[in-house]
């Protein structure tokens, strides 16, 4: 089953999943995404930490993220990707559209 | 035990060892059972875990783009998925009862385009080494995808 919990720390909002992000679940994530969107938030962080598996709904659940994000000039970056969801971002040779970082700390120290 | 006997005891064996076939509901919810069943059988069959992963992800999107596209939406109506053990690798054969594909239609879309949808064609044609769509069983749509072990 999977958790998508959004929380506050210091600018930035962080969406962490937990699970699996396949076709079923993927909705759910979008879900979370777009309210945040809706209310132009300005920093959005996407905790993958606990994320073992991402399909092409997944990555195209985030790719419309980013998108939104872009529109009202805000930041949406990614972070803590597991090697199998690595390797989905590289396949689709997204790993360099999205800002991707290693942890938290790194995605937090990034901010502008 | 006669000699007849003595030869068709491991044949048996070894055929029912080398394919598995899983019948379920084009359900987007029983998806990771596809995806355990198929890391677990190239577990078995000697593929390098970054192959398993990588062999999961196309036939979990194989999965999908059927549930998407050959049914347009969750349904009973079934997926049979067939893993077979070849001697240089692994071949799953996909099939469903849907929506007839026009094979031209199905095509990677380019990758320079930043956009959500679209990719699952172009993970499993990145990951496998043959992959051959057909339609021209009476009902739905067969997909075969070929794995090749590492250095066959």
């Amino acid at each position: 089953m999977l958790e998508v919990n959004t929380s506050k720390k210091d600018d930035a909002t962080i969406v962490s999943i937990r699970g699996d992000v396949d076709l079923y679940s993927s909705p759910q994530v979008r879900k979370a995404i777009i309210a945040l969107t809706a209310k132009r938030t300005p920093a959005i962080l996407i905790n993958l930490t606990e994320v073992g598996y991402m399909d092409s709904s997944g990555v195209a659940t985030l790719v419309e993220g980013l998108q939104q994000v872009g529109k009202y000039k805000g930041q949406f970056k990614i972070f803590g990707l597991a090697s199998a969801v690595k390797e989905v971002f590289e396949l689709s040779r997204l790993d360099k559209v999205f800002d991707i970082h290693s942890d938290e700390a790194a995605a937090l120290a990034s901010l502008k | 035990m006669n000699r007849k006997e003595k030869k068709s005891v491991p044949k048996q064996h070894e055929t029912a060892a080398d394919t598995v076939e899983i019948r379920l509901p084009a359900d987007p919810k029983l998806l990771k059972i596809v995806r355990v069943s198929v890391a677990n059988f190239c577990e078995i069959i000697g593929f390098p875990a970054e192959d398993c992963t990588s062999t999961m992800l196309a036939v979990d999107e194989a999965c999908s783009n059927i549930i998407k596209h050959a049914y347009r939406g969750p349904t009973a109506k079934p997926i049979v998925l067939t893993m077979r053990r070849m001697k240089d690798g692994l071949e799953v054969i996909l099939q469903d009862y849907g929506i007839k594909a026009d094979p031209k239609a199905i095509k990677s879309r380019p990758l320079d385009e930043v956009r959500p949808g679209g990719l699952g064609v172009h993970l499993i044609r990145s990951v496998m080494d043959r992959v051959k769509f057909g339609n021209s069983k009476t009902e739905g749509n067969e997909l075969r995808l070929v794995k090749y072990l590492p250095g066959k």
